[in-house]
């Protein structure tokens, strides 16, 4: 695996030179694998979205480097736009820069910027449509017919439909039903899966982090407070809580166990991990009638 | 920018000109571009730009906003004055001679004049919006304009509209910023190429931002139906205009200052 995004010491300022100047981002400095599932999560105003508007030259740094596969954004004679079909960009709320009259037409815009071919663009729309679940019948339909949902899965495949080798998706889930809310993410870590593409998820979900990201960057006031795998992130949940962040609900009920007095692990995010840890601590306690663990069940979110 | 435009840009402020009811300001302000076009000699030309320096530091608002607000202008005062330069023959011998055209000294003084005259118009129309909230400057008009509901004229409605118009630019503004980044992020291609190109580029903007905007007036007019709006009839005011003791002394020392103005035409 090799380094798809890294950025050294990134630096950008609203309102520079003027009395209310307000660095968005100050001296941030990582890298994201190519292949990776990042999570980027932080309290509002903390710089998610300003950071991830660099990642395909939207913003320019007022000072940094910013490099996508190994290629510095900003230096001369780069082509900007070529990096915005590397990035592929999902903002919040992205249905509402849907306009065109069918939903394939408007998928298919991305890939008709990129001067491609029709075949290809056809053949684009139609993976796209497929990992978003969007059957031929609501492709060939206006997108203001569509439900909130449909709409927002419309715009994704949009991005999808590029073939980014970073997607990024500012809150995609925002807005939506908890069972609309699972759908898409779900349907982003199929899509993740499958293609093998990077993918950054912006969220204030620390429930969906938890659940569908391998990596997590912590942001706070402009910087970088964490970036560590999911795992060690949580084993932090105290250090998480003070920066105004919430844990998930079950690592909640396990750090409350060990205050109580309990000796326990409390870098629990998951349900079936959980379940395993509060079994193995009842068996310790009660060596002489053992209850049955169940066996590797839920093991793909957790090696234990 | 987007956000470098300064339509109606208010600087809130504590000073006597950001008290006075704003009804007496919207008069004096037209009051004063009279007198600009009335008392179009040097001397009264001169001191009514010194009133106008007056008025901007007794608000405390810096002069280079002057400058800023002028930018927009500055070609129609070029255009105006050259005009004006060429085209105004005087008696005497002209000053000089370039092929058909010829330049005399009413032409020079006369383009000098109008290009003052039209910086002074701005900066002093700008002062009002620098130093009354648009909420409160249509409120002052609706006022004004009360006497005009005797014929029928809806003077609430335009107020309200007035009011709902200057509420929305910055968040359109702030929306069509969000929507080109979501249509740039797609390989739009925003800043070149041919004109009909650039043309055909703005559909994707403009429909999702027309969208937007009928979205939200739907949005409004139910929230103003919840609660009760039914137009201006009968409906009372949090804010109500009063013209107070401040008001007549300001009213008193602008106009005595516009008279010594007015005066300087009887010297020429």
């Amino acid at each position: 695996m090799s380094e798809i995004i890294r950025c050294e010491h990134l630096r950008y300022v609203y309102n520079a030179g003027l009395p209310d100047e307000t660095a968005a981002l100050d001296d941030v400095s990582f890298s994201i694998e190519e292949g990776d599932f990042i999570g980027i999560i932080g309290s509002t105003g903390s710089g998610k979205s300003t950071l991830i508007s660099h990642f395909n030259g939207l913003n320019r740094p007022t000072s940094g480097k910013i490099y996508v596969d190994g290629r510095d954004m900003w230096a001369e004679g780069e082509d900007l736009r070529s990096f915005r079909f590397l990035v592929g960009l999902v903002f919040q709320y992205p249905e509402y820069q849907l306009f065109e009259e069918t939903c394939a037409q408007d998928i298919a815009y991305g890939p008709r910027n990129m001067g491609l071919s029709e075949e290809e663009i056809q053949r684009r729309v139609k993976e796209a449509a497929e990992f978003t679940g969007l059957s031929e019948d609501l492709l060939q339909r206006s997108p203001f017919e569509l439900s909130g949902g449909q709409k927002r899965r419309v715009a994704i495949a949009g991005v999808m439909a590029m073939e980014p080798r970073i997607l990024v998706l500012d809150e995609p889930a925002a807005g939506l039903d908890p069972e609309g809310r699972d759908t898409i993410l779900a349907q982003i870590k199929a899509y993740h899966k499958k293609t093998g593409v990077t993918v950054v998820l912006v969220s204030h979900s620390m429930e969906d982090i938890a659940k569908y990201a391998d990596k997590v960057l912590v942001m706070h006031k402009a910087g970088v407070a964490m970036y560590d795998t999911v795992e060690n992130i949580f084993a932090r949940a105290p250090e998480l809580l003070e920066l105004g962040l919430s844990v998930p609900q079950v690592t909640q009920i396990f750090l409350r166990l060990k205050e109580m007095g309990l000796d326990i692990k409390t870098d629990v995010y998951t349900m079936p991990y959980a379940v395993k840890t509060v079994l193995k601590a009842y068996n310790a306690r009660h060596p002489e009638k053992p209850l049955p663990i169940p066996a590797e069940k839920g093991g793909e979110d957790h090696a234990s | 920018m987007l956000r470098d435009i300064t339509i109606g840009q208010h600087f809130p402020g504590n000073s006597v000109l950001h008290r006075c009811d704003p009804r007496l300001k919207l008069v004096g302000t037209i009051a004063y571009i009279i007198v600009l076009f009335v008392a179009s000699n040097p001397l009264g030309i001169a001191l009514s730009l010194a009133l106008l320096a007056l008025l901007y530091a007794v608000a405390k608002i810096p002069y280079r906003l002057i400058l800023k607000s002028l930018k927009p202008i500055v070609p129609i005062i070029i255009f105006t004055a050259v005009l004006n330069l060429f085209f105004i023959t005087g008696d005497g011998e002209p000053l000089v001679r370039l092929w058909v055209f010829s330049i005399y000294k009413e032409g020079v003084s006369y383009a000098i004049l109008m290009a003052v005259r039209v910086v002074a118009l701005i900066a002093g129309t700008s002062l009002l919006t620098y130093t009354t909230s648009p909420i409160v400057l249509t409120d002052a008009i609706e006022s004004l304009l009360r006497p005009l509901q005797k014929l029928h004229f809806p003077v609430h409605e335009l107020a309200m509209m007035m009011t709902i118009a200057l509420r929305f630019i910055p968040t359109l503004i702030e929306e069509t910023e969000k929507i080109m980044n979501a249509q740039k992020a797609r390989g739009a291609k925003l800043d070149n190429g041919k004109f009909t190109e650039r043309i055909r580029a703005l559909i994707p903007i403009l429909i999702p931002l027309f969208i937007s905007a009928f979205r939200r007036a739907d949005e409004l007019a139910m929230a103003m139906e919840c609660r009760c709006y039914r137009g201006g009839e009968g409906r009372t005011r949090l804010k109500v205009l009063r013209f107070g003791k401040l008001d007549v002394q300001c009213a008193l020392a602008l106009a005595v200052l516009l008279g010594i103005i007015l005066s300087t035409t009887l010297l020429f």
